[in-house]
């Protein structure tokens, strides 16, 4: 099973943003979605979410062509967590987790069991009185990744995987943090579900991504492993500058998230 | 042990058992001071004497039942559908436009009713006596439910694209729809005679003192519809909080949502204000005033606001009536004059958030 762009192409306003992207996202496996500001990234994933319609080419998932599904059976399949959500109302982290409880066909007690566990995954089981408002811009994210995380809780149903579309899910993390998120992203999919997340930050990527796409202009420049795509010829011509792979320098501080433990 | 149970398996952040509660204590209160408004007027008949006469099946004075019966109540049941219908329409709005200050007058229902009033008013006159003394009365209310709804229409016609309604595109039109309504409202005002121009003016500051069991079931049933759809949009009010996106995300029909707030806040509100004029604030302060109190979680806010909003016109009426006895204050300067001062407090305790 897989969510997959097939040539697809999106125009928005009068600029073609995709001009014939194609991707497979296999489920068990996290795949990563990156390049450089403008590439196209955030575009790719509103289409893989439904949200955009192509303008020629398709999004399939699980086999199924995404145009033909009903807003709740998407829900039930797939939740996407966005870069940035500014509330328009105070709510708390629970009845924010709880939004994403709305297309849930069971019980109310399941309901309210799925909000405790979805808090306690991203680690915040003690702000669920808090008000959105008052937590920290990580915080915020995290209570988000609850939600979303909440809304798919099961990787794999009967009726095939669930998928998880992360838009940054650590741009405002600190870096104990990153590391949690991108763990309970790799677990999810580990158990049988799909998780595709744009990233900007490479190191983290070549650490938890099973599958990878590089995107330059509107179109894919490479996807495959990240041995096959994280080059020093490919990135230097995506990101518009001379990068190299694997090369510590002598002098300035720097570390691994290789080597950090949590 | 069954209500301990339930406090103990509570998630924390969890309001609605606040709601549910609040819910009770308004209509409560609600009952209260509509025992209370029924045995409040001129005339001094008491509601608690002629309803305990009636129930012990003692004759009751025919001036006692004409009071209570065709002047009081009537007037109260018009309080309390139209402080209903604008206090959840303002909630509704709020929700769609994801702003606390946001209001039906955006949707220019309230330029295009006041339109309608204005020309039925003034012009009123120049229709066939055949016509008129077949709507008779009923012309100025006719005609301002109809402006509303033309307006509102409109202004949803030029904000829909390919299906899609941009909530951004309608605020602004909004605004220029309601200045040109204002222009045309102006050019007729333009003609008016004095006589016309004073009802003009007593119809913008709003007034109970019109109500008649003929206009409650007029405007009436369009009211109760309205209010009673209202809590199927509560859901994908809640999912519109996170941005359209993340509501489709959730598995909400965002457009839907949109196109029954419209029509559901066209319909209560454009018949409150047919029934009874300009009455502001209601639907300001009422909702805000709840989402204080528990949260800001729709399933709950749209039923408390129907029960507060009625509390609050209930008591604006009866204050309206008696301020100045014999004489009546127009219902739209009292809740101004309450509903103003709230507003500008609801603004600078948001300061920062408007300035960040």
């Amino acid at each position: 099973m897989s969510l997959a762009a097939r040539n697809l192409a999106i125009r928005l306003g009068r600029a073609l943003i995709l001009k014939g992207v194609d991707l497979t996202a296999r489920a068990g496996c996290l795949t990563a979605i990156i390049g450089p500001n403008g590439s196209g990234k955030t575009t790719l994933l509103r289409a893989l979410t439904g949200e955009l319609a192509a303008t020629s080419g398709q999004v399939v998932l699980n086999g199924r062509d995404i145009a033909g599904f009903r807003p709740h059976e998407l829900a039930a399949l797939r939740a996407v967590l966005p870069q940035q959500t500014a509330l328009s109302f105070p709510f708390t982290a629970t009845e924010i987790v709880r939004i994403g409880l709305t297309s849930h066909p069971g019980r109310e007690t399941d309901r309210d069991d799925l909000i405790r566990a979805a808090l306690a995954a991203v680690g915040l089981p003690g702000h669920a009185g808090r008000l959105y408002q008052q937590l920290s811009g990580g915080e915020q994210q995290r209570v988000q990744l609850a939600r979303a995380l909440a809304q798919v809780w099961q990787p794999l149903g009967d009726d095939g995987p669930r998928w998880l579309l992360l838009d940054e899910p650590v741009s405002s993390l600190d870096i104990a943090h990153q590391l949690t998120v991108m763990r309970l992203a790799a677990d999810y999919a580990r158990r049988g579900g799909g998780v595709i997340a744009v990233m900007h930050d490479l190191n983290l990527t070549a650490m938890f991504a099973d599958h990878l796409l590089l995107m330059h202009e509107g179109r894919a420049m490479g996807e495959g492993t990240p041995a096959e795509v994280l080059t020093d010829d490919l990135l230097s011509r995506a990101y518009g500058c001379r990068l190299c792979v694997n090369r510590a320098p002598v002098q300035g501080i720097w570390l691994l998230p290789q080597l950090a433990s949590v | 042990m069954v209500a301990l149970d339930a406090r103990n398996h509570r998630i924390e952040g969890d309001r609605r058992h606040l709601g549910r509660a609040l819910s009770l204590w308004l209509l409560a209160l609600l009952l209260v001071l509509a025992v209370f408004s029924l045995g409040h007027g001129a005339s001094g008949v008491s509601a608690p004497a002629v309803l305990l006469d009636r129930l012990a099946g003692r004759a009751i004075a025919p001036t006692d039942a004409v009071v209570l019966f065709d002047i009081r109540l009537p007037r109260l049941l018009t309080g309390i559908l139209v402080g209903a219908g604008l206090a959840v329409s303002g909630a509704i709005m709020q929700g769609l436009f994801r702003n606390p200050l946001a209001d039906p007058g955006l949707l220019g229902v309230s330029a295009g009713a006041s339109l309608g009033a204005i020309s039925a008013i003034v012009m009123g006159g120049a229709l066939p006596a055949a016509i008129s003394a077949a709507i008779g009365w009923h012309l100025v209310p006719l005609a301002a439910f109809a402006g509303s709804w033309l307006a509102m229409l409109t202004l949803y016609g030029i904000a829909t694209r390919q299906g899609r309604t941009s909530v951004a595109t309608m605020l602004l039109a909004g605004i220029a729809l309601a200045a040109m309504i204002a222009a045309l409202s102006g050019l007729i005002i333009y003609r008016a005679d004095d006589e016309q121009l004073r009802d003009l003016t007593f119809w913008g500051m709003g007034s109970l003192a019109g109500s008649s069991w003929s206009k409650l079931q007029a405007a009436g049933p369009v009211i109760l519809l309205a209010l009673m759809a209202a809590p199927a949009l509560a859901r994908g009010l809640n999912g519109l909080a996170l941005g359209e996106a993340a509501a489709a995300h959730v598995g909400i029909r965002v457009q839907r949502i949109k196109t029954g707030a419209v029509l559901i806040t066209a319909a209560a509100t454009g018949a409150a204000v047919a029934i009874s004029g300009g009455i502001g604030f209601v639907g300001i302060v009422v909702p805000h005033l709840l989402r204080l109190i528990a949260g800001p979680d729709h399933r709950w806010l749209l039923v408390n606001s129907a029960l507060l909003g009625s509390s609050v016109l209930i008591v604006a009426d009866m204050i309206s009536r008696s301020i100045v006895a014999p004489a009546e204050l127009p219902i739209g300067i009292v809740t101004a004059m309450i509903g103003g001062p709230f507003f500008l407090w609801v603004l600078l305790s948001n300061r920062r958030a408007l300035d960040g």
